[in-house]
């Protein structure tokens, strides 16, 4: 196995980790919510009764950016990927995270973190999917398509 | 105020996604491409992220109900199914192929990014085709 040292990031990423934990335990503190971004998200198909609560936490992921742009922190994400393995991705992230009942926050944060046996059995499958996924590609298949 | 309350929540996840480098796919790739050049920067956020949740579900499970006075929302299920493994592992190819995950492809929607948009787009109709072909569901 070989560190890429060029891009690690471990404080920048312990940092961030920790925000993303303190807005865990806010949420189950103060709203008595799991806080799992596609059950959030996805619980808006339908909307229901709480379908303001849930966009306003939508509306707070979409204004990170630009609070983080005030000082100048914010990178736009840079992709590679072409627009087919997008879509093709994207559809197979927002169904597989509401069939699986929960994506990297939901199972990978709060899951892991009340040790539910089903959290750290998905974690560890999408985990291991991605990998293979990324092995595939990256060095079966070969260079990522790139548009 | 809790819809208040849930938008400042939102606010400090977008913040310590984009932060961690989570919004950023290259990011994701490297951490999951361990027999490449392998960047284990999201360890480190995972670490991080479990050190403090923990502690806030360890609060909120002893008191039993929200600050606010409202019940815990917690998934109720216990069972590892064949849906729970298919699902884990849908994501999982879907992450691998793009390196993006629910929350980081919505809070990259604030920037102006044509392949942001496209795969949020993407994401949002795959919700959608499981809430039609499902109904509605209590889980995490």
């Amino acid at each position: 196995m070989k560190i890429d040292w060029l891009n690690f990031t471990p404080w920048p990423s312990l940092a961030g980790g920790l925000l993303i934990g303190l807005a865990a335990a806010l949420f189950i503190n103060l709203n008595g919510r799991v806080m799992g971004a596609s059950s959030v998200i996805g619980g808006l198909f339908p909307p229901r009764g709480d379908a303001p609560l849930r966009l306003s936490f939508v509306a707070g992921l979409l204004a990170a950016p630009l609070l983080l742009g005030l000082f100048r922190a914010a990178a736009p994400p840079v992709f590679e990927t072409n627009t087919l393995t997008l879509v093709v991705a994207g559809l197979l992230v927002g169904f597989g995270t509401r069939l699986g009942a929960g994506c990297t926050s939901g199972h990978g944060i709060c899951g892991i973190s009340r040790l539910s046996p089903r959290s750290i059995v998905a974690t560890a499958v999408f985990m291991i999917a991605g990998i293979a996924t990324v092995f595939l590609v990256r060095h079966i298949i070969g260079a990522p398509a790139a548009s | 105020m809790k819809n208040l309350i849930a938008f400042v929540i939102g606010l400090i996840f977008g913040a310590g996604l984009l932060i961690s480098g989570m919004t950023q796919p290259e990011k994701i790739f490297g951490f999951l491409d361990i027999f490449g050049r392998w960047d284990p920067s999201l360890i480190f956020v995972m670490g991080g992220a479990l050190m403090v949740a923990a502690i806030g579900f360890v609060a909120a499970g002893r008191r039993g109900k929200s600050l606010l006075g409202d019940p815990l929302s917690l998934p109720s299920k216990n069972e590892i199914d064949p849906r729970l493994l298919a699902g884990a592992a849908i994501f999982g190819v879907g992450w691998g192929l793009a390196g993006v995950c629910p929350a980081p492809a919505i809070v990259n929607l604030g920037f102006a990014s044509a392949p942001a948009a496209i795969f949020a787009a993407a994401m949002l109709a795959g919700m959608a085709v499981y809430g039609v072909a499902q109904g509605r569901s209590a889980d995490q």
